[in-house]
């Protein structure tokens, strides 16, 4: 019984928690500043009043003990969502992410999985510097054990909150804070998103633009824009930068013979330069054009508004972007 | 203070099993046959036999790189665990794990680990996890004195003491941070003071000796499991074997980095002969009793290494298959 309804990004992410806190008694929240919207904005709402001070854990300033104790209550049983409402500082809980919760279910031979959900969060921008602002999805990317989601939408960030709490395996959840205000059709019973598939957000046949988190949004503005130029464009939102959805890639990739890769990590060792890979390795000669990467340079985040205009990517880099492979049509036969 | 004498039995047993177990690798080692990382705990044993009789089974027990005892006090499969050490497909974590790697859910030993300090907070989110479920299970998180440098500890003991959790922080001081003496690593040899500010109830222990060990184990778990909060214990023991493996150094260096005199003195204070003169000369068990019980050790051992032995090793085509479930 599917409703039409409205939901703010932010919004539907309250409402995944307050469902599967609900639904199940092994879900709980944890992380510096869940009682305070100042952190984490409206996602925790009602949420303390609802389950109280056991469930909902408001935490000292210690990412490596509190992400290890929800790996550790992951191991004995319960389903923790465990939140950084600046990823920056998860560098301070790489040890229980990677060294322990992402590798645990193999270095223990299948006898105990670890089904966490680490949710971070980027907060893109607004001159909050380098140490503010960082996008660290490719690192996560990089590590066996772990999946990582990048939910872009109202609709995909409840339900894939929902699949990560329910995911048998430690779940990097990411969104961005520039996303939460954003609006869009939200069902309101619990449904899940599927883990590891992409969506096709328009259809097009002369290039293929992959997008993820908030430079979906920009990828929607450059699309539309192109569209006025003659230029059909397929809008490819990775939803899940691991394990990604090659099948839907490579289909797409097929089809339009040109790929654009937005990022909103640095370039190199990037979501974008994986993207890339697997097109080259496994669709080379469906390929008119070399492969364009939309990703920030490799440079710290500036505070400067001035310097941020020109490290933030957005519509038009992807726009100038397409227009350099529709141009190299002939380049490659 | 007497003791049922079942529970001395089952005391002497949990130490001769690990002390045998432990030395029956090193000749697999000098060999060759067991190749994986063991950091052998030899002389340690009368800490997690002690601290583990003190436990229930359902309750939650960390370990780190020196876990065969852990592992085996807690009630895992000593074939599994040899099993394990030779990396087959029968050992307790399938042979992807190896020595490091030792886990059974189904006795409480929720898994172990070598990045030290690593697994302190995993033992503090299983105690958070016993606490959010109204249980009275009790987590033990065993380290060494080299964990107490890692700043994840200090983080632990604050959140388990703010939120009064069932744990115990088992420090078991062999003296030796891997080649570091403890006075290269900290100013004071005395560990159990770092918890007084956190308000953790905390004491010494004479590690060798398995009843002291019992005593202070199960006046730690009544505290844990009558929600008063965590619990610090610093165990002195000493390791008999290196850092990892037989010899007594960091392999590729120099040997014999502990001065021989105190060697020879821990030697004096072993945890298995000096309770077998207090159980022997207190009439409380005889040496028939004792010797049954190392022969029956001795045999499982024995059996452990055949089975292991002739166990397959994982197969090539299941590389991956433990990556996800």
């Amino acid at each position: 019984m599917s409703t039409s309804r409205k939901l703010q990004y932010s919004l539907a992410l309250n409402e995944a928690l307050h469902q599967m806190m609900e639904s199940d008694p092994s879900v709980f929240l944890i992380g510096q500043g869940v009682k305070s919207p100042w952190y984490v904005g409206n996602t925790a709402q009602g949420l303390l009043e609802r389950f109280g001070e056991t469930r909902v854990i408001d935490t000292p300033v210690s990412e490596n003990a509190v992400t290890g104790a929800a790996v550790g209550a992951a191991i004995a049983g319960m389903r923790p969502v465990v939140v950084h409402p600046r990823m920056d500082f998860m560098f301070y809980a790489f040890d229980p992410i990677i060294n322990e919760a992402a590798n645990w279910y193999y270095m223990n031979g299948g006898k105990a999985s670890v089904p966490v959900v680490i949710w971070g969060i980027i907060n893109r921008g607004g001159e909050q510097a380098a140490q503010h602002s960082q996008a660290l999805h490719s690192m996560f990317a990089h590590v066996p054990g772990l999946k990582v989601v990048m939910p872009a939408t109202p609709y995909d960030a409840k339900g894939l909150m929902i699949a990560a709490i329910r995911d048998p395996n430690p779940v990097v959840y990411i969104d961005d804070r520039l996303l939460y205000r954003q609006e869009g059709e939200v069902p309101e019973e619990i449904y899940e998103v599927h883990i590891g598939k992409g969506n096709i957000l328009k259809e097009g046949k002369d290039v293929t633009v992959v997008a993820v988190s908030y430079m979906v949004a920009e990828a929607q503005k450059a699309v539309a824009a192109l569209a006025g130029e003659g230029i059909d464009a397929e809008l490819l939102d990775l939803r899940t930068v691991k394990p990604l959805d090659e099948e839907l890639l490579l289909a797409s990739i097929k089809k339009t013979g040109r790929l654009v890769v937005a990022d909103v990590g640095w370039k190199t060792c990037s979501v974008a330069a994986e993207v890339s890979a697997l097109v080259s390795e496994n669709a080379f000669e469906y390929l008119k054009a070399p492969i364009r990467r939309v990703t920030l340079p490799d440079c710290p985040a500036p505070a400067s508004a001035v310097l941020e205009k020109v490290f933030y990517r957005d519509s038009r880099d992807i726009v100038h972007a397409v227009k350099q492979v529709i141009t190299k049509n002939n380049v490659m036969g | 203070m007497s003791y049922p004498r079942e529970l001395l039995e089952n005391l002497y047993r949990a130490m001769v099993r690990i002390r045998l177990c432990e030395e029956s690798f090193v000749d697999p080692i000098l060999s060759g046959d067991v190749r994986c990382p063991c950091h052998l705990y030899s002389g340690e044993e009368a800490v997690s036999a002690g601290l583990c009789a003190s436990l229930d089974d359902i309750d939650y027990v960390f370990g780190n790189h020196r876990s065969h005892g852990h592992f085996l006090a807690k009630g895992g499969s000593m074939q599994e665990l040899v099993a394990e050490i030779y990396c087959r497909e029968t050992g307790c974590s399938r042979g992807r794990g190896g020595s490091m790697h030792l886990i059974d859910p189904a006795v409480g030993m929720l898994g172990a680990a070598p990045i030290v300090a690593g697994t302190i907070s995993l033992a503090l989110g299983a105690a958070l996890a016993s606490s959010i479920r109204g249980e009275r299970r009790v987590s033990v998180s065993f380290f060494g004195d080299g964990a107490t440098g890692e700043g994840v500890l200090y983080e632990s003991m604050n959140f388990a003491s703010l939120r009064k959790l069932p744990i115990i922080f088992a420090c078991e001081n062999n003296l030796y941070a891997t080649h570091m003496p403890i006075r290269d690593c900290r100013v004071g040899n005395s560990i159990h003071p770092i918890a007084e500010p956190f308000g953790i109830e905390t004491a010494e222990v004479d590690g060798n000796d398995v009843l002291a060990v019992y005593e202070a184990g199960r006046k730690a778990v009544d505290r844990c499991r009558t929600g008063q909060g965590p619990v610090f214990l610093e165990f002195l023991t000493y390791r008999y074997r290196g850092h990892v493996g037989p010899d007594d150094n960091i392999q590729g260096s120099h040997t014999d980095i502990r001065p021989k005199e105190e060697v020879a003195d821990w030697l004096r204070r072993d945890p298995i002969l000096n309770f077998e003169k207090h159980l022997v000369e207190g009439g409380l068990l005889d040496e028939g009793t004792l010797q049954r019980i190392r022969s029956r050790a001795q045999e499982e051992v024995a059996a452990a290494h055949a089975l292991a032995k002739q166990s397959p090793h994982p197969q090539t085509k299941e590389l991956t298959k433990y990556v996800y479930q």
